[in-house]
């Protein structure tokens, strides 16, 4: 409580970014209004960015979190190079979660490279802004 | 999770390496300080002190105008064509808060991403977080750190609505209208007052019909209003899709002298709206803290549900009370 009235004015800064040739935009646009009505301040980026416009983005907004949505298939190779890229620029403790269509056997493979948590198809937005949240305040 | 977290490299957070890093031009100190004299953290007045003798070096420019105009887009032109002439630049890209729940979409990125990877250029998208006038000064505050870290021009592009970006433009040194062909809106903001601020009246998407109609209007509100003695402001044709005009615009901006009576009235200005601003959220800030701590407020509050006291009279009972200690 003290910690949240010393803070009235921090903002959560999320960047919602699509990695890669993929046209598919619906559902990072329901994740970025949803995100917005949980009170973040949400980067909205745009389809086909590449991971070093998006690690570039990250790091002038200073973002809490990277959501990257991917349906394209790519999501190893994408989410390795967004992570790279942000370990390049000692920018590791910004958090990345992954969204999308994710195969089940794919995400021990994501979470051991380093994205935090991955939520597929289906998920309720409150459940990522919850997860954000939590993460953001234990740091 | 947190394991991960521990051990994630971070950049030194403390307000004087961050100061530092901003002086040695690293783009993530200058990032980190951002946030934190955004956040108003504790100790941002003495970071923003370390910061001020470094500063008076930038250019700073204004973007204004109603939602649609093309701002953006032309904001990402006219950076595109100051880094192809060997300046550095950065861009404050406002959009607004929702009232309600406190967040925001910043989507101004979206029309700028031909050049997010262009190493002299810093974006920084911004919330108008609520409060009138306060974001005047958030934004006074990241021109400065952005003009100590050493970018020549930073340009400031308003959300599009309302007073809010009146309060924002006043930090600039030229500003910007941008106007569209066919809607008249010129006209309109003229009406609405902005004519004291604009230095430049941009026709953008002048691709389209109807852009000499409005550079007519525009033109004759202008001589109407001019200073005698002093040049009337400058109407500018551009099309930022099709990448027109934009040379013009830049020549126009880099060589731009506005009146001298005018400008050293608008400096007066912003200096003192600047002390004035400071000086509100301050008393503001630490009377509500204060309220708030000591359970007042809430007292308050339950009184006038209850129908026991107005509001009137607990403002300037809290007031008095302050004022006399």
């Amino acid at each position: 409580m003290d910690q949240k009235k010393m803070n009235m004015e921090k903002k959560i800064r999320v960047l919602v970014a699509k990695p890669g040739l993929d046209g598919h935009e619906r559902g990072a646009h329901v994740v970025a209004y949803g995100l917005r009505d949980a009170g973040f301040e949400v980067i909205y980026t745009g389809l086909r960015q590449t991971t070093k416009q998006i690690v570039n983005t990250a790091i002038q907004e200073d973002v809490d979190v990277i959501g990257l949505s991917i349906l394209s298939g790519a999501h190893l190779s994408l989410s390795q190079k967004v992570i790279e890229g942000l370990k390049t620029q000692d920018a590791e403790d910004i958090i990345v979660i992954v969204g999308g269509i994710i195969p089940e056997e794919d995400i021990p493979l994501l979470k051991a490279m380093g994205v935090c948590e991955v939520f597929t198809a289906g998920t309720p937005v409150s459940a990522i802004s919850d997860f954000i949240s939590a993460s953001i305040s234990s740091n | 999770m947190f394991k991960k977290m521990e051990k994630a490299k971070q950049i030194e957070n403390s307000w004087d390496s961050l100061v530092a890093g901003v002086r040695a031009g690293n783009v993530r100190a200058m990032a980190r300080l951002i946030t934190r004299v955004e956040d108003r953290e504790p100790g941002w007045k003495d970071a923003m002190k370390a910061i001020w003798p470094h500063t008076g070096n930038a250019r700073i420019f204004g973007i204004t105008g109603s939602p649609g105009t093309g701002k953006s887009s032309l904001t990402c032109e006219i950076a595109a064509e100051l880094v192809s002439r060997g300046l550095s630049v950065g861009i404050i890209a406002v959009d607004p808060s929702s009232p309600f729940t406190g967040g925001a979409l910043l989507g101004d990125r979206l029309r700028m991403k031909k050049i997010f990877n262009l190493k002299d250029i810093f974006i920084r998208s911004m919330a108008t977080r609520g409060m009138l006038g306060g974001l005047s000064q958030a934004a006074r505050d990241v021109v400065r750190i952005m003009d100590a870290f050493g970018k020549d021009i930073i340009l400031i592009e308003t959300v599009g609505v309302g007073q809010d970006e009146i309060e924002v433009v006043k930090a600039a040194d030229l500003v910007m209208m941008v106007c569209i062909p066919g809607q008249g809106d010129g006209i309109q903001a003229l009406k609405a007052g902005v004519m004291e601020i604009a230095d430049l009246y941009i026709i953008n998407k002048a691709d389209l019909p109807g852009t000499d109609e409005v550079m007519a209007d525009i033109q004759g509100m202008l001589e109407l209003s001019s200073e005698i003695g002093y040049p009337v402001a400058p109407v500018l044709k551009t099309s930022a899709l099709k990448n027109q005009g934009i040379k013009d615009l830049v020549e126009t901006l880099l060589t731009h002298q506005a009146g001298k009576n005018k400008q050293e009235f608008k400096r007066g200005i912003q200096v003192k709206e600047e002390i004035l601003t400071l000086m509100e959220r301050e008393v503001f800030r630490s009377i509500r803290s204060r309220w708030e701590h000591s359970g007042e407020l809430a007292e308050a509050v339950q009184q006038m549900i209850d129908k026991k006291k107005d509001p009137y009279s607990t403002v300037t009972e809290m007031l008095d009370h302050i004022l006399k200690e």
